[in-house]
């Protein structure tokens, strides 16, 4: 029986800046089905992690309920965690990064979780421009009880059940973009090329990103009539572009790819360069996103790649005006100022 | 690339690394795992059958399967391989091996065949022989079987029993031994109408430093190793000066110091040309030396042997340094310093040794090359006279006692294809069997849990005693926790990953698994640039990589087999079944089926 992995590694995998091996980031060994699409996740949030020198212990990981939800376990084990109740993913997290500004916060859902019992905090935590990295590992399914369609199944897609789903679907990338985020990614979890520097741009974005990931369910929904199986995916997948993502740390060369058309400096000032750009999209166009996402889905395509970035906007702090250090960072004054400001703001009150 | 053909037997006996270096390709994992399991009658057996000599070798082989191991690969150390066959040897039970061992046959099949020497090679061509019916006489001027094994290897290293046992093994096959019978004309040997006759006489001569200032004064108090060895070992010599100097840095300088240690000599040194670093001697010797109080003296040239009054008082010595040019060819330069004298009673020479043979009439239609070696078919052994074949240190120069051994199988082999009239060439091909080991969704039966130990050390026996006793054997051995623990440090590299592309389904769950990092799905490439894409680039060029057939998205499954820990994940996390762990035996085939293990 192995529910172990082996304690070696490659002996060429470097250590990267912090002096932290690839292993440093890993989780415990999945539990999930042999071949699940959340795993392939795990492993391209690993791979971003230990490639942007995130102290593991600076990271908070935090989700609902469901399959994709059980995933934290199995990636950044050393990190800090709150498996919470399900749909309530965005409250705590909400919670935990007013507490605490300086963390990365990596929220994990699914589409049960985000776009059924969840819908309203998915709604309310975009709106507020959190500075968090939401990723909904989406399968079309309900894979924890036996693979009941979901809220983002497709009309007409047809799990191992076999009947078509009659239902519209919700789309979150659209929403997302409807409620405000401000970075907007889409993508298939059997392509981490794409992957990878998607979530490593997406936890540098200073405010909320959410990025959508296909997931195959392979136990209920990857039969041949499914829209969100690995063949489909594979056969439908369009993108918008190639991304590239420079950290900040590293001397950017002017030695771009052919078909580079431009890039984006994100906040902290690592940039994100966009390669062979669909002709005429352009990533800062809230608007064009939506329609181009419309019109894909009406040629039975799946667009995925950057859908939309805006670095420039106030994100929850901000906008609230709260203090820029994290809580516990402040001494007991501040943090109780005493009878006298208390009645000064009574008295403003009344 | 074009897909990988891992039909071909050569392919996974490649990603076993241990039984590929082996010269006689013996199924290392297999017997490790028999180990493990407490059968020690059935690792013996598999040993037996592919090498002959697991007690001996057990302790005196020159391993080279453990620079090979793939654990040597992800961390510090191999597998104590060598140690591990030792432990099945000590823990057989001797009459159940017995029994297990071919009888003598009941049918002769009217064929003779001669064997020059009782070392491994001629040990080896009269077992495999002997099931057959052959009528073997084997020739040796030793008073007893085993060649150098007996006279060259210490007791201290290895003790009598085991040698007499093992060989005599062999004898109870039915083979006829003439000791004490020196053949001093294979012409002669010819004559009696042997239908073939096999040379496995070893490299007999040590070299010596004829034309070194005061080498005929001192002759008496200097010795030639090998025969100082062989006369301890047939206790006409019993003592030793007090302080001795061995030259030389291969392992039979290594066994002449020990030796002298033990007769009598308080300060042994062993000076030898090169850097420590280069000597020829297995590591594991030189430090079981060094801990003997015997120090290595490095990069000192021998310059004369000093005289006084007619009588051997000690060496002196020119220093030098190793340079090497840009091809890597060591050269030792001088340095130039005062040549240094290191006083002695005795010098025992152990710089090499050398084949020799006075006893082969040059018209007998064996044709020798200029280096005065016979001119051999490569594969078969088979000599430019067709009814005489060589094998050991005879045939290629000296090597080791695995090497005779293989040099053994493969000569048997092409004397029974000559002996039946058929053509030595038509060799037999390897037994391959490959099979799958799932027995449910988590369950193998293999133990696919990769240990952390670290390798074990063998006890030694305490210094003071083993000093006194020239026979006290040094190396303990493992016990059998202990080996049980060593034995699971193995990786069970026999287990191949194998893939099958139809099932593919291209989901990345075991590129996501692999601890190591080994499976990539990239666009196809020839292989130079396919070894630069993968997920980790495949830069050990001596491992191969597992190339699948063109995948639905056109893509291929690379596998790069040289870190792979075969713990089974990448087929326990796919979905479809693609990825099997399948048990490969290898095994060479031997003139004769000897035993079912």
């Amino acid at each position: 029986m192995s529910y172990i992995r082996p304690n070696f590694r490659h002996p060429e995998l470097q250590a990267n800046e912090l002096g932290y091996a690839r292993k440093d980031y890993e989780g415990s060994l999945s539990t999930l089905c042999a071949g699940c699409g959340h795993d392939s996740i795990s492993a391209a949030i690993i791979q971003s992690c230990f490639e942007l020198a995130i102290p593991p212990h600076s990271v908070a990981k935090i989700s609902g309920i469901g399959c994709s939800s059980k995933t934290p376990t199995y990636f950044l084990g050393k990190s800090h965690g709150f498996n919470s109740v399900h749909g309530r993913m965005p409250s705590v997290a909400t919670g935990a990064n007013l507490a605490n500004r300086d963390m990365v916060y990596i929220g994990v859902s699914g589409d049960g979780d985000s776009a059924s019992i969840g819908l309203g905090q998915f709604a309310h935590v975009t709106r507020r421009n959190l500075n968090m990295l939401y990723i909904v590992e989406n399968n079309g399914c309900y894979g924890l009880t036996k693979g009941q369609d979901s809220a983002t199944a497709d009309v007409g897609s047809a799990s191992k059940k076999g009947v078509p789903n009659p239902y519209e679907p919700i789309d979150l990338c659209t929403m997302a973009l409807q409620l405000g985020a401000t970075f907007v990614g889409r993508s298939f979890s059997g392509d981490k090329n794409q992957l990878v520097p998607l979530i490593k741009a997406a936890i540098s974005h200073r405010g909320f990103a959410f990025i959508d990931v296909i997931s195959p369910c392979v136990t209920f929904n990857n039969t041949v009539q499914s829209t969100k199986g690995y063949e489909y995916a594979r056969e439908h997948m369009a993108a918008t572009g190639k991304m590239d993502f420079v950290p900040v740390r590293q001397e950017i060369t002017a030695d771009y790819e052919p078909g580079f058309t431009h890039e984006i400096t994100l906040h902290d000032g690592s940039v994100v360069h966009l390669y062979k750009q669909e002709p005429g999209f352009d990533a800062n166009d809230r608007n064009q996103a939506i329609r181009t996402l419309q019109a894909y889905k009406q040629k039975g395509e799946i667009l995925t790649g950057l859908l939309y970035i805006d670095p420039d906007l106030e994100d929850f702090h901000e906008i609230q005006g709260t203090v820029n250090k994290p809580l516990r960072d402040l001494g007991a004054t501040e943090l109780c100022p005493g009878s006298r400001s208390l009645e000064a703001i009574n008295s403003n009150l009344r | 690339m074009k897909p990988t053909n891992i039909k071909h037997p050569e392919y996974f006996h490649k990603v076993v690394d241990c039984q590929y270096a082996c010269p006689a390709h013996t199924p290392v994992p297999e017997y490790i795992r028999l180990i493990a399991q407490g059968r020690y009658d059935d690792a013996y057996m598999v040993n037996w059958e592919s090498n002959v000599f697991p007690g001996i070798l057990g302790r005196t082989c020159d391993r080279p399967c453990e620079p090979a191991c793939r654990r040597g690969r992800v961390e510090e150390e191999p597998v104590a391989i060598c140690r591990l066959k030792r432990v099945a040897a000590d823990n057989k039970v001797k009459d159940d091996i017995a029994k297990r061992i071919p009888s003598k046959p009941a049918k002769k099949n009217g064929k003779r065949v001669a064997l020059v020497g009782a070392g491994p090679a001629s040990l080896t061509v009269a077992r495999d022989l002997a099931p057959l019916g052959y009528e073997l006489h084997i020739f040796d001027a030793q008073k007893a079987g085993g060649g150098f094994m007996r006279s060259q290897i210490p007791s201290f290293r290895l003790p009598e029993e085991v040698l007499d046992e093992e060989v005599g093994y062999i004898l109870g096959m039915g083979p006829v031994a003439r000791f004490d019978t020196y053949i001093d004309s294979l012409q002669s040997l010819l004559e009696q109408n042997y239908d073939a006759v096999f040379v496995g006489s070893g490299a007999p001569r040590g070299r010596d430093l004829k034309n070194l200032p005061g080498r005929q004064e001192g002759a008496e108090h200097i010795h030639i190793g090998i025969d100082w060895l062989g006369s301890v070992a047939f206790e006409h010599t019993k003592s030793i000066g007090k302080k001795v100097i061995v030259l030389g840095g291969g392992n039979t300088a290594m066994d002449c110091c020990r030796t002298a240690r033990r007769l009598g000599g308080d300060d042994v040194k062993v000076l030898v040309r090169s850097p420590f670093a280069d000597m020829k001697a297995s590591p594991w010797e030189k430090e079981d030396a060094i801990h003997e109080d015997i120090p290595i003296v490095d990069n000192h040239v021998p310059k004369e042997f000093v005289i006084e009054d007619g009588k051997l008082v000690g060496m002196r010595f020119d220093k030098v340094r190793a340079e090497y040019d840009s091809a890597g060819r060591r050269n030792l330069v001088p340095t130039g310093e005062d040549p240094v004298f290191f006083p002695c009673d005795d010098v025992l020479v152990a710089i090499g040794q050398e084949n020799s043979f006075p006893w082969i009439e040059r018209d007998i239609g064996i044709v020798f090359d200029k280096w005065g070696m016979p001119v051999l078919d490569k594969e078969t052994f088979q000599a430019t006279n067709p009814r005489v074949f060589f094998g050991g240190d005879a045939a290629f120069g000296p090597e080791n006692i695995i090497t005779a051994v293989a040099h053994g199988h493969q000569a048997a082999i092409s004397i029974d294809l000559f002996c039946r009239g058929e053509k030595p060439s038509r060799r037999p091909a390897p037994g391959v069997t490959l099979v799958s080991q799932k027995m449910g969704i988590h369950e193998w039966s293999y133990d696919n849990q990769v240990d952390d130990d670290l390798r074990y050390k063998v006890p030694h026996a305490d210094k003071k005693l083993s000093l006194l006793d020239r026979k006290l054997e040094v190396e303990l051995g493992f016990d059998v926790a202990t080996a049980f623990r060593e034995a699971e440090r193995c990786l069970n590299c026999d287990v191949q990953t194998v893939f099958s592309d139809s099932r593919c389904i291209e989901c990345d769950a075991c590129v996501d698994i692999c601890p190591t990092d080994c499976i990539s799905f990239i666009e196809n490439a020839e292989e130079e640039a396919l070894r630069k894409s993968l997920k980790i680039p495949a830069n050990n060029l001596t491992q191969d990589i597992y190339v699948s057939g063109a995948l639905k998205t056109g893509r291929v499954m690379v596998k790069d087999e040289d870190v792979c820990l075969h713990c089974g994940l990448c087929a326990e996390r796919c979905p479809t079944s693609a990825w099997d762990m399948q048990k490969f035996l290898y095994e060479v085939t031997k003139a004769a089926p000897l035993c079912n293990v």
